[in-house]
C-alpha cells in the first residue's frame, strides 16, 4: 500500500511529508539505533523495538491518543489505514490478530475471536475456523459466525456504500465476482462461499490456494457486526462492540471516547488486558501539540508516523530524550520505478544504467538522513519475511558508480537520455530524493525533468495511468510502498504482478508483467510450508532486481517519542512500527 | 428603509447563487474540461484495486454519472427542499438546507458545519472584541498624542503583530502558556458545559488573532482620527466648550469608525467562515478545520459547504454594515 491514501501500512505520511529540511541536519549527524543513552531512569533508546517497556497489569485512569488527521473511519469494515487496524481491535475483534511484540515478533499471528487457527483443506483452498465459546457484544447478545460472515459481506461487497476498505476476500472469494453484496442481494443466504454451518464455525471457500489466508481474517472486516445493528455508513456512529472496550461517545472528525466493555469476558480473550479506565482519540490536533503531549507523557501518536522535524531535533540532541525515542522499520520501502514501458526503458541495460548513476546517500539525506531510513539494495525490507540482505547494483559507500553505469549505457546504445521524473507536490521529502536523483542522473548523461502531481491523484490520475505516463514520457516514478500484511505476497504482489497492472489507480508503476515472477507468485501464495514460500519472495526480490525495473532507494524508519506515563509500550512491525495499542495503559505518576 | 432592505436582500441571494454556480464549475466543472472522467473522480473515493462494478456503483452513488447541470440543479434543490441518500441498507433524508453528503466519508455536510460553526462562533466573536477594543484605544491614544511614547509603542507592537504569521504567534502562545507556565487549557470545552473552561482554553487562540487583527485597526484608527481631529467641526467643537473627552469620543472617533465598521463587518465574516490557520495551530474542530479536510481529501461536498457558508458570512456582514450605514446616513439608501 503507498502513501497518505486508504491503506493499511500506508500510515499518515501527510505528517511525514511536513517534515522540512531541519531534520537533514539532525539526522546526518545522528545515531539513535545504539542503545547506550540509557540514563538509568528510562529504558533507552529503541528500548520498545526489543521488549515491552514499562510492563504492567495496573488498571486504571485514562489513555489519550492524538491524530493531527482524521481517519478514514472508524468502523471496522471501513478502513484501510494501518494505524485503525490497530487500533480498531479494541472494540472489534477480528478472527485473527497479531500477537503484542516487539520489532518482528509483533508478525506473529495468533487466534482473536478464532479458538485456534484457521484448518486448510482442499489444498488450502478451503479455510475453516471455528469460534471462542462465550463471546458477547457489548449489549450482552451472543456473537456468532454468521455476524463474522455478514462483516466480510458488508465491508467487501458494497463498496457503493463502504468504500474505503480493501477487497481482497472479493477478489478470492469463489464466486465473489457475482455476488451483490448484502445491502442489495437481500436472499438470506448470502455469499455462498462463506458457509456458516453452526453458530461456532465459519468455512471461507476461496477460487484459488491462498496459504496466507489467516493474514487476510487477521483485517478488522472480519471482525462481527450484527446484520440488524448495521446502519450503512452510518454504522460507524454506533458501533457494536465486541472488544474489551465500547463507544461511550462519537463525534465525526472531532473525538471518539472508549469506555470499558462490561461484557467482554476475559476468560474468551487471552490478548486483552482492558486495563484503562477510559480511551480518549483526538482528532485533528495540531501536529506540535501532539509531539509536546507525547513528551510531557499524556498522549501517543495514534498514527505512529513519528515526531516533526522540530521535535526530531529536540529530542536527538537531548541525551535524556533521546533514551525515550524508538527509531524503527516501519515496513515500507521508498523506491523510484522504472517504467518498462517508456524508451529505452523498455532495454534492461538502459534501466541497469539508472541502478548505478544513482546515489543512494544522497537520495537518504535528502529523506531526511538515517533516521528515517537506511540505505535499500532489495525489494522486500528488513521486516518482512522473504528478505535476504543482497546488492546486485553495489557501489562504494553506495554512492553510485558512474563508470558502470556509462557502460550500461553503452550497452543500451545510447549516449544519453531524456525523460521525466514523477513525484509528489505535496511530499517535499519526496521532491527532494527525486531532485537528489536528477542530480545523480545527469552526471551518467541521463537527463530527467521533475515533474510534479498532487498526491491525491497522483494514482488515479498521473503516475498510475499507464496511458498518461506513456504518453508523457514519465520514464521514473517516485514511489513509497508498504505490505497490506507482513509477508512476502502482502508486498509484493501489488506492486510486481502484471495482472495487478490495471489502466487507472495503478500500483504496478514499471508495468513489470514477467511470467517467472507471475508464476512465482502464484506459486507461492500456494505453497503451505513457512520456509519455502519464503524463500520463493526471496527469488522474486532477486528477479526484479536483475531485471533493473525499480531501484530500491530506502527501507523507510519511523522516529517515535514514548509516552513516559503509558504502560505496555511495544513498537511491533505489525503495525508499520507503531506501538501495539492492544494493552497500554496508565502507569502511577 | 424596508425596501432597500429587501433590494439588498434579494441582491444577496442573487449572490450567493451566482457564487454557488461558480464554485460548483470550479470543483465539478472543470476538471472535466481538463480531461478528468467521472471515473477517475469516482476513483478517488474508493480503496484499493476496484472493479469496474465498484467505480460504476460508486459513481452512481455519489451522482457523478450525470451531466454537471443536473448534479447542480439537485444541490440547489438539495439546500431548499432536502435531499434523499442511499446509505446502505436504508436510504434517508438529509433535510434543508441538504449540502450534500461526504464523497469520502458518505455523512451529510450541514450537521457538521452546524455543529462546528459554535467553535468558530466562539474564537471569531472573542478575538473580535478583543482585537476592536484594544486597536481601536490604541489608535485613539496614538493620535491624541502622536510621536509621542505611547505613539511609536502602540503602533510598534501593531507592526510586529501583523508581521507575525498566526502559526509562528500561535504555536508560542502554546508552548508558553500550556506547556511552560500550564495557565491555560489544552482542550475546546463547548460554552454551555462550562464558562470558565471555555474562556480558559479560548484564550491563547483570542490573543493571537487579536495580535494580528488590532494590529490593522489600531492604524486605521489612527490615521482615521488624525485626519478626523484637524476636521473644522471639531475646532467648532472645542470652541463651543465642550470637554475633550466628548470631542474626542462623539465627534472624533464617531466619524473616524466608518471605515473601520467596513472592515470590521469583512474581517468577522470572513472569520465565521473558517479561521483555518488559527483553527488548525489550536486544534479547534471548527468550520476551517472541516475546509482543511476537506481540501486534503479532495472531498468536494466539504469544500463546497464551507465555501457557501463562507461566502454566506461576508454576504450578510457586508448587508450588515450597509444596513448600519443607511441608518446613520440617509444618503446611502437614496443612492
Amino acid at each position: 500500500m503507498e502513501g497518505k491514501a486508504p491503506i493499511m501500512r500506508r500510515s499518515a505520511l501527510a505528517a511525514i511529508a511536513a517534515i522540512g529540511s531541519a531534520s537533514l541536519l539532525v539526522a546526518g549527524c545522528s545515531k539513535a539505533d545504539d542503545n547506550k543513552d540509557n540514563n538509568g531512569s528510562s529504558a533507552g533508546a529503541n528500548a520498545a523495538t526489543k521488549g515491552v517497556v514499562n510492563a504492567s497489569d495496573k488498571k486504571g485512569g485514562t489513555v489519550t491518543y492524538e491524530l493531527s488527521d482524521v481517519p478514514d473511519s472508524f468502523d471496522p469494515g471501513n478502513t484501510y489505514y494501518a494505524y485503525m487496524y490497530n487500533l480498531s481491535r479494541l472494540y472489534a475483534r477480528p478472527l485473527m490478530t497479531f500477537q503484542p511484540g516487539a520489532g518482528e515478533k509483533g508478525n506473529t499471528l495468533v487466534p482473536d475471536l478464532a479458538a485456534s487457527k484457521g484448518v486448510p483443506s482442499d489444498g488450502g483452498k478451503t479455510w475453516t475456523y471455528k469460534l471462542r465459546s462465550g463471546l458477547k457484544y457489548e449489549d450482552g447478545s451472543p456473537i456468532t459466525s454468521k455476524d463474522v460472515k455478514y462483516a466480510v459481506e458488508r465491508s467487501n461487497f458494497a463498496r457503493d456504500v463502504l468504500s474505503l476498505g480493501p477487497n481482497y476476500f472479493q477478489q478470492f472469494m469463489a464466486k465473489g465476482d457475482k455476488y451483490k453484496g448484502p445491502y442489495k442481494d437481500k436472499s438470506a443466504k448470502g455469499l455462498s462461499s462463506i458457509e456458516t454451518p453452526d453458530d461456532g464455525t465459519i468455512v471461507f471457500h476461496l477460487n484459488q490456494a491462498f496459504q496466507e489466508f489467516d493474514y487476510l481474517v487477521a483485517a478488522p472486516q472480519t471482525a462481527p457486526v450484527p446484520q440488524s445493528k448495521d446502519k450503512g455508513v452510518d454504522y460507524v456512529k454506533h458501533i457494536v462492540s465486541s472488544g474489551s472496550y465500547k463507544f461511550q461517545s462519537y463525534e465525526d472528525g472531532k473525538q471518539a471516547v472508549l469506555v470499558r466493555n462490561e461484557n467482554w469476558d476475559a476468560k474468551t480473550d487471552p490478548l486483552r488486558k482492558q486495563l484503562p479506565d477510559k480511551i480518549v482519540v483526538k482528532l485533528k490536533v495540531n501536529p506540535e501539540t501532539i509531539d509536546q503531549d507525547v513528551l510531557a507523557g499524556d498522549a501517543i501518536d495514534l498514527a505512529g508516523a513519528g515526531v516533526q522535524a522540530s521535535t526530531q531535533a529536540k529530542v536527538l540532541t537531548d541525551t535524556a530524550k533521546k533514551a525515550g525515542t524508538d527509531n524503527t522499520y516501519g515496513g515500507r520501502l521508498v523506491y523510484m520505478a522504472i517504467n518498462t514501458k517508456v524508451k529505452p526503458f523498455d532495454k534492461v541495460e538502459c534501466r541497469k544504467a539508472v541502478q548505478y548513476a544513482i546515489d543512494k546517500v544522497s537520495v537518504q539525506t535528502a529523506e531526511g538522513g538515517p533516521i528515517r531510513g537506511d540505505v535499500a539494495s532489495t525489494v522486500l525490507p528488513p521486516d518482512i519475511p522473504g528478505y535476504e540482505k543482497s546488492d546486485v547494483y553495489a557501489s562504494s559507500g553506495s554512492k553510485g558508480d558512474a563508470a558502470k553505469a556509462k557502460e550500461q549505457l553503452k550497452a543500451c546504445g545510447k549516449s544519453s537520455i531524456s525523460t521525466n521524473i514523477s513525484a509528489r507536490s505535496d511530499r517535499p521529502q519526496e521532491i527532494d530524493a527525486a531532485t537528489a536523483i536528477i542530480n545523480s542522473l545527469k552526471k551518467v548523461g541521463i537527463n530527467a525533468s521533475l515533474k510534479q502531481f498532487p498526491s491525491g491523484k497522483y494514482f488515479t490520475d498521473y503516475a498510475g495511468v499507464p496511458k498518461f505516463t506513456e504518453k508523457q514520457n514519465v520514464g521514473l516514478i517516485m514511489m513509497q510502498w508498504g505490505a497490506d500484511w507482513p509477508s512476502g505476497y502482502g508486498f509484493l504482489q501489488q506492486i510486481l504482478n502484471g495482472k495487478a497492472i490495471s489502466q487507472s489507480g495503478n500500483t504496478n508503476l514499471s508495468q513489470y508483467d514477467n511470467k517467472d515472477v507471475n508464476s512465482l507468485l502464484g506459486k507461492a501464495i500456494g505453497t503451505q510450508d513457512d520456509t519455502e514460500r519464503n524463500s520463493l519472495y526471496t527469488q522474486i526480490d532477486k528477479k526484479t532486481m536483475d531485471d533493473a525495473v525499480l531501484v530500491p532507494l530506502t527501507y523507510f524508519k519511523v522516529l517515535l517519542a514514548r509516552p513516559q506515563n503509558y504502560t505496555n509500550l511495544v513498537s511491533t512491525a505489525a503495525f508499520s512500527g507503531q506501538y501495539d495499542y492492544l494493552n497500554i495503559g496508565v502507569a502511577s505518576k | 428603509m424596508i425596501s432597500y432592505i429587501l433590494r439588498r436582500t434579494f441582491a444577496a441571494v442573487i449572490l450567493l447563487l451566482v457564487v454557488s454556480a461558480v464554485t460548483f464549475a470550479i470543483f465539478f466543472l472543470l476538471p472535466r474540461l481538463a480531461g478528468q472522467t467521472a471515473d477517475q473522480l469516482a476513483q478517488q473515493y474508493i480503496g484499493k484495486s476496484p472493479s469496474k462494478a465498484d467505480i460504476v456503483a460508486v459513481k452512481h452513488n455519489l451522482g457523478l454519472d450525470q451531466p454537471v447541470y443536473v448534479q447542480y440543479w439537485h444541490f440547489i434543490k438539495g439546500i431548499v427542499a432536502g435531499a434523499t441518500y442511499d446509505l446502505g441498507p436504508t436510504t434517508v433524508h438529509c433535510d434543508a438546507p441538504c449540502f450534500g453528503y461526504s464523497f469520502k466519508n458518505h455523512q451529510a455536510v450541514w450537521p457538521e458545519l452546524t455543529s462546528r460553526l459554535p467553535i468558530t462562533l466562539s474564537l471569531a466573536v472573542g478575538a473580535a472584541v478583543l482585537w476592536l477594543v484594544s486597536g481601536v484605544v490604541a489608535g485613539v491614544i496614538s493620535a491624541l498624542k502622536p510621536r509621542s511614547f505611547l505613539d511609536r509603542t502602540f503602533m510598534g507592537i501593531a507592526l510586529t503583530g501583523v508581521s507575525l504569521p498566526m502559526f509562528f504567534t500561535g504555536n508560542l502562545a502554546i508552548l508558553l502558556f500550556t506547556y511552560q507556565w500550564p495557565i491555560f487549557g489544552k482542550t475546546y470545552v463547548p460554552l454551555t458545559e462550562n464558562p470558565a473552561q471555555w474562556a480558559n482554553t479560548l484564550i491563547p487562540a483570542w490573543c493571537s488573532l487579536a495580535l494580528l487583527y488590532s494590529a490593522i485597526y489600531a492604524r486605521l484608527t489612527r490615521s482615521g482620527m488624525l485626519e478626523t481631529m484637524s476636521e473644522d467641526f471639531i475646532r467648532t467643537a472645542r470652541a463651543k466648550g465642550l470637554r475633550e473627552r466628548t470631542v474626542v469620543t462623539r465627534h472624533g472617533l464617531r466619524a473616524a469608525l466608518t471605515p473601520i465598521i467596513t472592515v470590521f463587518g469583512m474581517d468577522i465574516g470572513l472569520l465565521l467562515g473558517g479561521a483555518v490557520i488559527t483553527e488548525s495551530v489550536f486544534s479547534l474542530p471548527g468550520i476551517g478545520q472541516y475546509a482543511v479536510q476537506g481540501i486534503t481529501d479532495n472531498d468536494l461536498p466539504k469544500i463546497l459547504g464551507v465555501t457557501l457558508l463562507a461566502a454566506a458570512f461576508v454576504v450578510f456582514a457586508n448587508l450588515l454594515v450597509d444596513v448600519l450605514y443607511a441608518a446613520a446616513d440617509p444618503r446611502v439608501r437614496l443612492s
